[in-house]
């Protein structure tokens, strides 16, 4: 068995990013990335005549996309939708894992006496 | 090669038709995708259920599928003499393949990830694997070991699985959630085309002592209460070792006491702060001159915490 070695990269960086390549990291052609950003899904970076620039954060949303349209069937429409559903759910849970991380551990109701 | 029964991954009969292929793999889809599932193993079973999709949903691959005749699920077995040539570039050589290696290599296919260019370049497939961390290693960067078994493709198109490790050097202060990429670490690509990537998602281990919201870090501090009316500097631990942390007088339960620059480190330098959240505790028993000086206090103190009940 082979054994190789690599940096991981994460994509939280502004760094731009062309259309083309976010094509090529997503698995979705230039048109559909398009489509997906007339449909409000992703935001171009830079949005100037004839050209689109995007940051490296939209790789994992055009990913995403991708897995959606392919498992799902769905047409760019559906898949704009289903983003927009997950990422307010992603947020609802971040919100909620912040709120509990801010909860002492024993946080709890104990039994009260009740007296006379 | 193992045998894997698509019909009943999907759970339809074998004589089923398109639409009944289609409305239970949908089923499945909605229970398992990876991406709105929370079901356990999610992501294995959606993998079975897709790939068995992909064979049942095109006419040309479940005639094949179907020639290889009945076996029991994980039985060893050969396909027919002749079934290699009769289905297109799927190759005759069966050793070292997956069943999904040889459907995906009919009608041009090469399944999820690969891509063909303009010039015939293949670009290899892209990987998605998970791994957990523990806080510690978040801080500090690790390195994790992937084992992949990746799809080759010989120069006559025929599929091989290539079992291979990848050790994946993780910089410091991934958060819980955050997936990276290893770009160039999937399967290889073919005719020119470039290697795929290795995407990897990282979750963190739940720790004994901390909780994570982002890159923050949120500390249960015990303290008595004289120490909270008194003031203290106490001892807590951080990731980069204990500090000495100044309890002001006066404190009361459920206080943040906010270490700046204590939590996980951030991609561009910086780091998240560490939160020690007050909790005054009693001793569970009390000595003879506690509960004596604790009575003199009662008796001394004018204090109502409850004044605004009344």
């Amino acid at each position: 068995m082979t054994t190789d070695r690599g940096e991981a990269f994460g994509f939280d960086e502004e760094r731009p990013l062309a259309l083309s390549d976010l094509a090529d990291l997503s698995g979705l052609s230039e048109a559909e990335v398009l489509e997906l950003v007339d449909y409000g899904a992703l935001s171009p970076a830079d949005a100037t005549a004839g050209q689109c620039v995007f940051t490296v954060r939209s790789v994992t949303v055009a990913r995403a996309a991708h897995r959606l349209r392919e498992d799902f069937e769905l047409a760019p429409d559906g898949v704009a939708l289903l983003l927009s559903c997950l990422d307010r759910i992603r947020d609802l849970e971040e919100q909620l894992r912040a709120l509990r991380a801010r909860l002492p551990r024993s946080a709890g109701t104990g039994a009260a006496g009740v007296g006379g | 090669m193992k045998f894997k029964d698509y019909y009943a991954t999907l759970g339809v009969e074998r004589g089923a038709t398109e639409a009944e292929i289609k409305k239970a793999y949908r089923r499945l889809a909605h229970k398992y995708h990876p991406d709105v599932s929370k079901e356990k193993d999610a992501e294995a079973r959606f993998k079975e259920v897709a790939e068995a999709y992909a064979t049942l949903k095109d006419a040309e691959k479940r005639a094949a599928y179907d020639q290889l005749g009945r076996h029991r699920p994980g039985e060893e077995f050969r396909p027919p003499p002749g079934w290699g040539t009769q289905f297109g570039d799927a190759g005759s050589v069966f050793e070292d393949v997956d069943l999904a290696d040889l459907f995906a290599g009919i009608a041009g296919h090469r399944g999820r990830g690969g891509q063909r260019g303009p010039s015939g370049a293949m670009r290899g497939a892209d990987y998605e694997a998970r791994v957990s961390i523990t806080l510690e290693e978040a801080f500090h960067g690790t390195e994790v070991s992937l084992d992949l078994t990746t799809t080759e493709f010989d120069e006559h198109g025929a599929p091989r699985r290539v079992p291979r490790s990848v050790k994946a050097r993780i910089p410091k202060g991934v958060a819980d959630g955050q997936v990276l990429r290893l770009p160039g670490q999937g399967g290889k690509g073919a005719r020119g085309g470039r290697d795929g990537d290795v995407y990897l998602a990282v979750s963190l281990r739940p720790h004994r002592l901390y909780r994570v919201s982002d890159h923050d870090l949120f500390l249960d501090l015990p303290v008595t209460p004289w120490e909270a009316a008194l003031g203290a500097t106490v001892k807590i631990p951080t990731l980069a070792g204990s500090v000495n942390l100044k309890v002001p007088a006066g404190t009361r339960a459920g206080h943040h006491l906010r270490l700046a620059g204590r939590g996980l480190p951030t991609p561009h330098g910086g780091a998240g702060d560490l939160h020690a959240i007050v909790q005054l505790t009693m001793p569970s028993e009390l000595s003879a001159r506690e509960r004596s000086l604790l009575q003199e206090l009662a008796a001394a103190s004018s204090f109502n915490p409850r004044q605004h009940l009344e």
